[in-house]
């Protein structure tokens, strides 16, 4: 395994973390992160429950603003954006969280269509391009069912077409198959490889080192862990 | 994007972005009610204000364009007194017309609390010289003239009892003013917290807006346009209310004014309770468009 606090790639990134630390309720949480995630690149990141997977992720789309150190989002310093402009940029990040939420009084397509609504192309929505989507994750026959009615899996995949139906460049995952079958891991962690080749940098957070290992498999995939408040190039052991 | 631009796309609305807050059901209901009533007591406040200021204005203008000069002497003086006096105005500036009224009128002028077959040349009842002034009449002037030429001549101007008759009138329009603007501010207060508790119970909606790049303006935006729209409607229904009751209410004689009976409105007065909804639109919005800033700058 190779230990050390910087983990990058050439060039530039579309999400870059210089000397972070984030602390909470007094306590540092993360410390001395410095991660560059390259465009199109496949990245795992791992660690025991409570390590911060959930908070670096946050940092990584402008949720949480670091204690100390630069997060840079498309070559911007959040520090340096208003709320606005946050916003709009996750437009161009798409999320996934374990304990997905969705708008329960909307159908499942409307929740999926949700980022095109919000950003004022709904018209879009109607279209193919929600249909093909929609067949992509297998939810055709689901479009009109309310959020309640689903499946852990199906929400867990509903979500992830939320994610992406922006086209965006980079698809961050919170332990997106958290809830659901080996079954439905692979067939999502298919849906995330899909993306991958399609040019998009997907950061993958879990705990599950199978899912790690079915996806190096599949793609060349770097793994980062963290590990006493520091992240570190996980090596060849998984 | 001007200010009038951005208001106007905000009350266009946008029947998608409408839809991602849920419907509020009875909370809808009780945000129209509430806005209904406070425009139909706001109907009834401007009606007591305008009157009020319609009696002010009436007792002002009569009033202050008329004086009495009282003649008390003894009654073997009292005719030449009185003609002096009205020697003495004829040549008074600000003196329109002076005239002494007959035994008959006063009569009939102490006839209400002594009876019509009252022995007025038996009782010593000064004679009344009614005057109407108009502008440059200085009653301190001619008082002090009176004292040195008519010597059993009172003049009164009426400004003694006149000035807290509109004293009140006017205080009475300002306190119906004063109640019409409470009672915006009660709407501004029951919208903000009907939004802010709106706010609270869509915080997952909210979570979730944010998440996939919603700004703070869309999501506010989607709550100010439905609060605006309750409030807005609200004191419409409540204003046509407020103006029928008023209408149906019984109106005084012309020549009997009071302020009971002269509730209601005037003219252009009835265009008045018309700004109500606009006012109560534009309170909500701005009492909504707040609620939600503040909630939402405390969100990721």
């Amino acid at each position: 395994m190779l230990g050390h606090n910087r983990v990058k790639n050439e060039g530039a990134g579309v999400i870059e973390l210089d000397n972070v630390a984030y602390s909470y309720g007094g306590g540092e949480l993360l410390s001395d992160i410095s991660v560059k995630l390259a465009p199109g690149s496949f990245h795992f990141l791992t660690g025991p429950s409570g390590a911060g997977k959930t908070t670096l992720l946050k940092l990584c789309y402008g949720a949480l603003l670091p204690t100390s150190g630069h997060v840079r989002l498309f070559d911007a310093d959040v520090r340096g954006l208003d709320r606005d402009e946050v916003a709009l940029i996750r437009r161009r990040i798409g999320v996934v969280h374990q304990d997905v939420q969705f708008l329960d009084h909307l159908p499942v397509a409307d929740n999926v269509a949700l980022p095109l609504t919000v950003s004022g192309r709904h018209a879009e929505a109607a279209g193919s391009d929600l249909g093909e989507l929609m067949g992509w994750v297998g939810l055709n026959e689901r479009a009109a069912a309310l959020p309640p009615e689903l499946s852990g899996g199906e929400r867990q995949r509903a979500a992830l077409a939320r994610a992406i139906i922006m086209s965006p460049e980079v698809v961050l995952a919170d332990e997106p198959t958290g809830n659901v079958d080996w079954d439905m891991s692979q067939r999502l962690l298919t849906l995330l490889v899909e993306l991958n080749r399609m040019g998009k940098t997907v950061l993958i957070a879990t705990h599950d080192l199978s899912l790690i290992r079915a996806a190096k498999a599949q793609v060349q995939a770097r793994v980062l862990r963290i590990a006493n408040r520091r992240v570190q190039l996980a090596g060849a052991d998984l | 994007m001007t200010a009038v631009a951005r208001l106007r796309a905000l009350m266009a609305g946008d029947r998608q972005a409408d839809r991602v807050v849920p419907p509020s059901g009875f909370t809808a209901e009780l945000t129209l009610f509430a806005a209904g009533a406070m425009a139909f007591l706001a109907v009834f406040a401007l009606a007591l204000s305008l009157a009020a200021g319609r009696l002010a204005d009436r007792w002002g203008a009569e009033l202050a364009q008329t004086a009495t000069l009282r003649i008390v002497a003894p009654a073997d003086q009292r005719a030449e007194q009185t003609r002096a006096a009205l020697a003495v105005l004829q040549t008074t500036p600000g003196v329109a017309e002076a005239r002494a009224l007959s035994d008959a009128e006063q009569a009939a002028l102490l006839a209400p609390w002594f009876g019509a077959d009252l022995p007025l040349a038996t009782l010593p009842v000064p004679r009344l010289i009614e005057m109407t002034t108009d502008r440059g009449f200085d009653p301190t002037g001619l008082s002090l003239r009176l004292a040195a030429e008519v010597p059993g001549a009172v003049l009164d101007d009426h400004g003694r009892w006149r000035a807290p008759l509109v004293s009140a009138a006017n205080r009475l329009r300002v306190l119906g003013w004063v109640v019409a603007l409470l009672i915006v501010a009660a709407v501004a207060a029951m919208v903000t917290l009907a939004a802010n508790a709106a706010l609270a119970a869509n915080a997952q909606v909210i979570a979730v807006l944010r998440l996939v790049g919603a700004t703070d303006s869309y999501i506010a935006n989607a709550f100010v346009r439905r609060f605006t729209l309750r409030a807005l409607s609200g004191a419409a229904v409540g204003v046509i209310a407020g103006l029928l009751a008023v209408w149906l209410m019984p109106a005084g004689s012309a020549d009997a004014p009071g302020l009971l009976t002269g509730i209601g409105f005037e003219g252009a007065g009835w265009l008045v309770p018309l700004l109500i909804p606009p006012v109560s639109g534009a309170v909500a919005l701005l009492a909504t468009n707040t609620a939600a800033r503040r909630a939402l700058g405390g969100l990721s």
